[in-house]
């Protein structure tokens, strides 16, 4: 790219024809205008002209709003808590004018292996993330490749209706399940009146609701690659797999599931990631006994206004799962890259 | 044939009748009226809703035939073929294997095996494996299949790929994992759905004789789809014409080029001048046609089952022509008039002549003799004639 694409927006507009602001809102051209320069000046300061400029972007954005919170975070989770305004201690200090302490706390670490509670957490939201996770591949993927193998007429409007959920919002639909689920709710009157249960089920408030809330909300994330992934399949393959004397479900085996494998695990890291700190479901559907990460990150946060740990519990759960996985996907890629 | 064709020097050129050698009868089949037809395909139609894909086809294949489909696109040769896999369900009639009815048999417990013109190779396995593949259905002793890959991948030359990939592989030694991954099940009949299409030009025509050369290795019958007729006319022991779903001929390569039946085949195959004009004279051993359209009468030295007065067309092919300067000394089958174009290709030159009622003649002549300077130049005034066993007569 030349820097042409980059002139200043009055000459840009001045080679296109008159200005078309409406009256009275002329000055906001001026304004614009100035920003822009303004723009311009730092970008070429920071020697970001061209190709290089939007090669860049993605990562001033990642810079901007991924690594600064993680370093606010990082910084309070080394902190002690404190009474006031914001609750803990700063970092550094300006002891003397030309001095600078910086205390380094690890108490809030140490206290996390201390108290088996955070451990507990952990593990607890890695089994309900893990469960969750198999549980949506199973439903998942039947439903992919369903639709994958929808005529092509009916195939938009099936999507659709996978995606449809997404119009409302997260919380309404969790709410709506707590209707749903409550031992005088929906499903437990339908059971009633069918005759096929004599007293309500006690659902809410147990690890099945929080399974069932799960599973429903974090469902299409593993239907739509598995689907991007299942509808690119070259059919002639299972053609091929069917004239060589191959039955159906070892076809189905042996090729479709071997390489829709990128698929399933790309799915399966989008369900499992968010569900591990998961904390409205676990919140509004689960009772107080089903311990989840991220419900203990808000108690530390809210009702105990313990910043410093709440932030190590974050921090804490980043390296533990989220590192790993990172590098597990790296990794894959590395793979991907030599084999083509 | 394929013998004669790798002998051949490796150039797809139709046979003509001096070339066709007389082979012993057991290779024709089809000439022996006792033969029993290896794959019967007996009035067998498809349709997909309103459109008719293969209509009425009966169609007898014999033993270790290389057999061709050879069509246009949408012709329903590919429909066809598929039926012979059982990927489509024929609607109406009945195809048999060696005996067997195979209506009701699906895909995978068909003795038949085919490469598809994608290949099909499955990405996530090795040649050996994709190779294996079709053994290992069967569950034969590990030992067995190793031996069988093995053979296969040295029938086709590829022993060093074995532990390769698909995608580290050439398009033409893909093709031949194809090949191979088809054959080692020794199947009844392999079919091939544009074996060479994916190939280039050069590796093309290479391929060409050794898929012959492999055929006659295994003995297998082959049914190929190909809308290549060179492919077909240089490969096949027969060549099926398909157009609109139905067959228009069967024959030998040099049947259907030299014999043509219709106007479509003859038209299809090749290049062809048609002169259309009225049976004046039958005899048992001659036709007469009066061509307005050529200002000629045609002698055709063979007979016609046409009764006086009927259209027919005369079907002349144009190295069967001659051209010259004088007129000749048979008022038949010499048409006069002026050279339009002349194309001269190193070993022959064509020639496009105008006749006076506006139709071209194309004209293929060989040049026999060194030329320094042209026999025949543009606008010359010429004489076209050809003998009298040279044209063909064509009722439908």
């Amino acid at each position: 790219m030349s820097r042409k694409g980059f002139l200043p927006l009055g000459q840009r507009m001045a080679e296109a024809g008159p200005p078309s602001w409406p009256h009275g809102l002329q000055w906001l051209e001026q304004v614009l205008e100035g920003l822009w320069a303004v723009c311009l000046v730092v970008l070429r300061r920071l020697g970001l002209v061209g190709r290089r400029l939007v090669v860049n972007l993605p990562f001033f954005w990642l810079a901007l709003f991924f690594l600064v919170p993680f370093a606010i975070v990082l910084e309070i989770s080394f902190a002690e808590s404190d009474f006031g305004q914001p609750p803990y201690t700063p970092l550094f200090e300006w002891v003397e004018p030309s001095a600078l302490a910086i205390r380094i706390n690890l108490g809030n670490y140490t206290f996390l292996l201390q108290d088996s509670l955070y451990i507990l957490a952990y593990l607890n939201s890695l089994k309900i993330a893990a469960i969750s996770t198999v549980l949506c591949l199973l439903i998942g993927y039947p439903m992919a490749y369903a639709i994958a193998r929808a005529d092509p007429r009916w195939r938009p409007a099936l999507l659709m209706l996978v995606i449809l959920p997404f119009w409302t919002s997260f919380l309404i639909r969790v709410y709506a399940w707590i209707g749903i689920l409550n031992s005088d709710g929906l499903l437990n009157n339908f059971l009633l009146w069918l005759g096929v249960i004599g007293e309500p089920l006690a659902i809410r408030h147990t690890e099945v609701a929080i399974y069932i809330g799960i599973v429903y909300s974090y469902l299409p994330f593993m239907v739509l690659p598995l689907y991007a992934n299942l509808e690119k399949m070259d059919r002639s393959l299972l053609e091929a797999a069917a004239d060589l004397g191959c039955r159906p479900i070892r076809a189905f085996l042996t090729v479709t599931l071997p390489l829709s494998l990128p698929g399933v695990l790309a799915g399966s890291l989008l369900v499992f990631i968010p569900a591990v700190g998961e904390f409205v479901i676990p919140e509004l559907l689960g009772g107080s006994d089903n311990l989840m990460i991220g419900k203990v990150l808000w108690d530390e946060f809210f009702a105990n206004r313990d910043w410093p740990v709440a932030s190590a519990v974050a921090i804490a759960l980043l390296l533990f799962l989220v590192i790993p996985i990172m590098l597990f996907q790296w990794a894959q890629g590395r793979q991907q890259e030599r084999r083509t | 044939m394929a013998d004669d064709a790798l002998n051949q020097p490796p150039v797809s050129r139709p046979p003509g009748p001096a070339a066709k050698p007389a082979r012993p009868n057991y290779r024709e089949p089809w000439q022996d009226p006792n033969a029993q037809p290896y794959v019967q395909i007996v009035g067998v139609t498809k349709t997909f809703g309103p459109f008719v894909a293969v209509d009425d086809v009966t169609l007898d294949i014999y033993r270790g035939e290389l057999f061709a489909l050879l069509g246009g696109s949408g012709c329903g040769k590919t429909t066809l073929l598929r039926m012979l896999a059982g990927f489509e369900i024929p609607s109406q009639g009945r195809i048999l294997i060696d005996g067997v009815d195979m209506s009701e048999i699906p895909p995978y417990d068909r003795p038949v095996n085919m490469m598809f013109q994608s290949y099909a190779l499955f990405p996530h396995m090795t040649v050996q494996a994709n190779v294996a593949f079709g053994l290992r259905q069967e569950r034969l002793p590990a030992g067995d299949v190793r031996r069988r890959v093995a053979e296969a991948l040295e029938l086709v030359q590829l022993s060093a790929f074995a532990k390769r990939k698909p995608h580290q592989l050439s398009g033409g030694q893909r093709q031949r994992v194809a090949l191979a991954r088809s054959l080692v099940k020794r199947p009844k009949l392999l079919l091939l759905d544009e074996p060479l299409a994916a190939l280039d030009a050069k590796l093309r025509e290479q391929t060409q004789f050794e898929l012959v050369n492999i055929q006659e290795q295994v003995g297998i019958t082959f049914v190929m789809v190909t809308h290549d007729q060179d492919e077909a006319m240089s490969m096949a022991t027969r060549i099926a014409v398909m157009d609109q779903g139905w067959i228009r001929q069967t024959g030998t390569p040099a049947e259907i080029y030299e014999y043509p039946q219709n106007r479509f085949v003859a038209g299809f195959i090749g290049q062809v001048n048609m002169f259309e004009g009225l049976v004046t004279d039958n005899q048992p051993d001659h036709v007469l046609i009066a061509s307005e359209e050529a200002d000629a009468t045609l002698y055709v030295s063979h007979g016609a089952e046409v009764p006086a007065g009927t259209v027919v067309s005369v079907a002349v092919r144009p190295e069967k022509m001659a051209i010259a300067g004088q007129p000749p000394d048979d008022r038949h089958n010499a048409v006069q008039g002026i050279v339009q174009e002349i194309a001269y290709l190193g070993d022959h030159s064509v020639y496009l002549v105008e006749l006076p009622t506006g139709r071209t003649v194309r004209v293929k002549a060989p040049n026999t003799t060194r030329m320094t300077e042209m026999p025949v130049t543009w606008e010359d005034h010429v004489w076209v004639t050809w003998r009298p066993d040279a044209g063909v007569v064509l009722t439908a």
